[in-house]
Parts: structure tokens; sequence; C-alpha cells
């Protein structure tokens, strides 16, 4: 990235007193996003991806909640931002899509209402004028006949549909990045395909930056510019897709790409696996997270290895690995084999 | 396969009444949620049932079971019939065939310790008691990759991955031959996920099972299975040897579901998307 970054976090670490302990979420954390680039956040269920995502629009903050560490946005800090300035920047130029269209939609209102009161409670402009852009919105989404359809209520489209109008809703302030917390997920394989071209699309043609939080490594091979892989509350590995799918340089991320299925290729006997389970978040392990699957632990693990640039022609990519560049290459059974 | 069928389902149909009626509207023709399946498992197969939400897979399942009494047709499993059988003569064919569900949080009871899960099939059936039942479970968890111990433990001490371990643990417990898994890996994370099919692939193995292996993931499925089943709107569309089916797929429907699979290589993703739009 030659430009400035969109979207700068720093040194993000979010914790929660819970009745069992402290549970530190997130660790140490670094993004970028650049202007009209496609970061995908990629991990498991506890790998503290939509803890991050959440609590860069400040939807993180309960009494119990510690976070730390700086996410510069246009000259903004939004972890330091006031309720009042956060709620200005979010929906306007930091807009969200979730999992479940269900939840961003009010049931009782019709859709294209829904998108008009969304305008205008940011942007002074005639009901008439937020009505026709909401159906210019529709329209660009996919939804065939919006003119009709912008009077719909939420149950009377599908769960695509609905996917869809929420992403209308989400670009009516023409916001500048994209957060989208498993837009697919909850969809069907069909419809899956349909908003991936939809979000592609919009990256394209209208220069929106995504920061996509995943747990679909197909999804991101499809859509993403860069990855940033997260396990157990720390970014492992982050580098372009071609840096980590076919140059792999943390065992973890081995583990990822080497468990897939692969529709397009001859199937393998048996699908390798990573051992064990991710650990508990309240007592993590000293060192290297990923210590107690990997195979290839040594005396360095102990310590956490930084998330650091270690080859020395790529400087975008980094990951948090002890073992010798040389020494991965020769190890793992994903990406592209040394040459 | 030469082996008599050891499930075998022919002109299955199942119909769900649309309700209607309410506020006084005419009441809706029945959907046919399973419209006139075929299917026949050989023994020691694995037949994939791929299809997306509401195409009938779980009803179908049920139908196949008699959880779900069918309308019309013949479920026949080692050559007996199973529909129109009264609930005293089933139970002991239920025995044979049990299910692994999609969620393990929701068919595990929170109060119950593991071992008590693991062991009820085999208290129910009558098959073990005492120190027989202790033996038994013990067992079990070991042959899923538990540990002895683990018997004393509640399920929420487990992780996603463990508890479809104890999920399948239970369904082994009454030594059934089939084993109809529903959606068994979709909830469970990509590092979990290898696990867990991997297991049941050396169960199989080591134990002869048959597997009605349901998914929506077409992926997983071919990975596992023999021969695939394509269903959508309550019937087969596409039925044949799994790497056929997905190598060379007759239907359109079929088709569709393979172009919509996203392949994780970001290389050969782009090449695909030059394809579709020359």
């Amino acid at each position: 990235m030659s430009e400035r970054p969109l979207l700068e976090v720093r040194d993000l670490a979010v914790s929660f007193a819970t009745e069992e302990g402290v549970v530190h979420a997130v660790d140490d954390v670094d993004l970028d996003v650049g202007p009209g680039e496609v970061l995908a956040l990629v991990g498991e269920s506890g790998s503290g991806k939509s803890v991050t995502a959440l609590t860069l629009m400040g939807l993180t903050r309960q009494p119990n909640a510690r976070i730390s560490g700086t996410a510069r946005f246009e000259g903004a800090d939004l972890l330091a931002a006031g309720e009042r300035e956060l709620r200005g920047i979010r929906g306007d130029r930091i807009a969200m899509v979730f999992q479940d269209p269900m939840g961003a939609l009010d049931p009782v209102h019709r859709i294209g209402d829904q998108i008009v009161e969304q305008i205008r409670a940011h942007r002074e402009v005639s009901r008439e004028e937020a009505r026709r852009r909401a159906i210019e919105l529709l329209s660009a989404v996919g939804i065939d006949d919006a003119a009709n359809r912008v009077d719909a209520y939420p149950h009377q489209f599908s769960g695509g549909m609905r996917q869809r109008a929420t992403i209308a809703m989400a670009l009516s302030l023409e916001p500048s990045l994209l957060i989208a917390d498993e837009p697919t997920t909850a969809l069907d394989v069909t419809v899956q395909a349909q908003i991936v071209a939809l979000l592609r699309e919009l990256n394209r043609e209208r220069r929106l930056a995504m920061l996509l939080i995943t747990h679909d490594i197909g999804l991101v091979a499809e859509v993403a510019d860069r990855v940033a892989v997260m396990y157990a509350g720390r970014v492992v590995e982050q580098g372009t897709l071609e840096e980590v799918f076919y140059d792999p340089q943390h065992p973890y991320t081995w583990g990822l790409l080497g468990s897939l299925t692969r529709i397009d290729r001859p199937r393998p006997e048996r699908l390798a696996q990573i051992p064990g389970a991710p650990p508990s978040l309240i007592s993590p392990p000293q060192g290297c997270h990923f210590r107690p699957r990997c195979r290839h632990e040594f005396e360095r693990c102990p310590q956490v290895p930084g998330l650091e640039a270690r080859l020395s022609d790529s400087p975008g990519h980094l990951d948090r690995c002890w073992l010798e560049p040389a020494e991965k290459r020769e190890r793992r059974q994903v990406g592209e084999a040394p040459s | 396969m030469n082996a008599e069928p050891l499930l075998e389902v022919r002109g299955l149909v199942t119909r769900f009444d649309r309700g209607g009626g309410l506020l006084g509207r005419r009441r809706a023709e029945p959907v046919r949620a399973v419209d006139d399946v075929d299917l026949s498992l050989a023994p020691g197969e694995t037949l994939g049932l791929v299809g997306e939400s509401g195409s009938g897979k779980s009803t179908l399942c049920r139908a196949i079971l008699q959880l779900e009494r069918p309308d019309a047709g013949s479920v026949r499993f080692e050559g007996r019939e199973l529909v129109g059988l009264r609930q005293r003569q089933l139970r002991p064919l239920r025995r044979q065939m049990q299910m692994v569900f999609q969620d393990p949080d929701a068919s595990l009871n929170p109060r119950k310790r593991i071992g008590e899960i693991v062991g009820a099939p085999l208290k129910v059936h009558g098959l073990a008691s005492g120190a027989e039942l202790r033996r038994e479970v013990e067992e079990l968890l070991d042959r899923v990759g538990l540990a002895p111990e683990h018997r004393d433990r509640y399920p929420h001490e487990f992780s996603g991955g463990q508890r479809q371990r104890i999920g399948i643990a239970r369904a082994l417990a009454t030594r059934p031959r089939l084993i109809l898994a529903d959606e068994p890996v979709s909830k469970l994370d990509v590092s979990i996920r290898a696990q867990i099919v991997n297991l049941l692939q050396d169960l199989q193995r080591e134990m002869g099972l048959t597997y009605l292996f349901v998914a929506h993931d077409i992926g997983i499925v071919r990975h596992v299975s023999d021969r695939i089943a394509v269903m959508r709107r309550g019937t087969i569309v596409e039925q044949g040897p799994a790497d056929r089916v997905c190598e060379q797929p007759r239907e359109a429907y079929t088709r569709e579901l393979l172009a919509a699979v996203p392949v994780p290589d970001p290389r050969e993703a782009r090449a695909r998307r030059a394809r579709l739009s020359a």
C-alpha cells in the first residue's frame, strides 16, 4: 500500500471480566485497510475476529470490557471517540453488514422506509429524494423491480434478498468502509455465490473498502485483496492472497489450508487435520498460542513471536512463528513447493 | 454392488399440511416435502445426500427412521419393510439405525453427565447395566477419541468438536449398522471439521458402518461419499458415483450447485471467474 491506510489499527487488545475469569479475546492486533481494499480477517470461532470488528464499531463498550490500542480512521481514533462522535461515524462513514439480515431489518417497517429513515437521520434531504435514492440502491444491489419492492416488508423477501437489502441500507450514506461480519454464512450455497459476486462488484465499481470477517477460506479467495489470519486472539499471519495462500508461513495457516476440501481436485485419501482444540482465552498458553497443537514446536516457542516481516523479499507478509523461513518451506505440505 | 442392500427406499412420499385455514382461508394443497424418492445403500457404503435448505433432506431422514410417517412408498431395512410397523415392532430395528445431528448442543442434555448420555441407549434397549455398562461407555469414549474420565463431566465442559464426538459415541452405543448423519460437521470450525470427518471414516472402516451422510456442502459430501444423491424440492434430481456427479454432472441444478462452491485458491478462483464471464 502506497497510500495512507483508511483504517489503521495498532496494539488492539480487548478483554472481558467474566465469572470464570478474564477472557483475553483480542491481544495485540495490528491491521491496515487501504482505500478501496478488501482485507479479510479469517479465523475460527473464538479467534477474536468478531470482537475486533465489534470493538472498532464501539459495540463492545461494556462495563466488564477493557479495550486498549488505537484505531485511526479518517482522522478519528475509533477507540478514543466519544459515543456521539462514534454515532456520527457508524452507519455513515463505516457501515456494517451482519450474518443475520433479519437482525438488521425491522420486521414491522417497509424496507424502503427503513432506508429512507437511515438517510434522513444523517443527511438533509427530502423524503422524495431519499426514496428515489432507496430505489436506486435496491436496484444496485440486484433487487429486480426495485420501484415496487421498495414498499415490501422484510418477511416478503427471501434470505438472499434480505441480505441484499441490508447491503443497500449499508451503502445508503456512501461509507468509505464496510465491515461485513460473516455476510454469507447464513445463506444457501447458490445464494452465497450471488452475494459474493455483489460484494466484489461493490468493491470494484465503488472502490468501497471492506473489512471482511469470515471463517470461510473460499470467500476469502474470491473477494479479498489481503488476508489476516487470527488464532486465539492474535493475528498469526498477514499478507496478500498470493503470499498467504501460496507461501504460508504459520503452521496454523498450513493446517487451515490443508484441511479444506477441493471440489476441483481429486480427493485425498484423508483430510489433513489439526490435532486438539483452540486454547482457553482465560488461561492461554504462554508464548505462541498455537504451540499446544503445533507439530513444529521448539525451544523458542514459549516466547511470544512478534507479528513481523520475516521474508526479505515480501516486506508486507507478516507472521508470528519462530521457525526459519527455509525450514517452513521444507516442513509445510501446503502452498507451493520450494523452488 | 452385488450385495443385498442394507437400506432400500422406494417411492417415498411425505406430505406436510400447509395449514392454511386460519382466518377462514381455503386450505392449501399439502406440500410434498419428500416426493417419490428412491435410494439404496449397500452395506459399508456411504451415500451422500446433498441439497439446500428446504430441499427435504432432514424430512427424508426422519421418514426413513419412521419418525415421520410416510404417506406413500416403502423403506426396507435388511429386507424388512418399516412402513406400517408399530412402535413396538420398530424398536428393535431402531437400535440398528442411529442418527448423528448437526447441533450437538441441542441434542445433548446439559444436565446429564457424559457417561449417562452415551450409556442411555444401552440402558433403554436393555443391552448393558452396572459394571458392564460402565466398561462399554469407556470403550465408546475411547473409540471416538475421548478419555474414560470424561464420563463424569457435563456437556458444557467440552468444545464443539468434542461434543460432536460425544454425539457420535452415543449413536454407536447400540452397535448400529446404519448411521444417518444430518449435517454432522456443518456447525464445526474448519480445523475441527477435518477431525470429525476423519473419525467418521475410521469408524466406518473399523466397524463396517453404512452411512447416509446429509449435508449442504457438496465439497464435504464428495470427500466422504461413494455415491451422491442431489436433492431439490423433495426429489432426487441426480444420483451417481461421487466423482462422476462432481466431475460430469448431468443435471443443470447439480452444475449450479457445483459452480456456487467457492474455490479456496485465489488463482483458480480468478481463472474460474474469467471463464464464467467469457
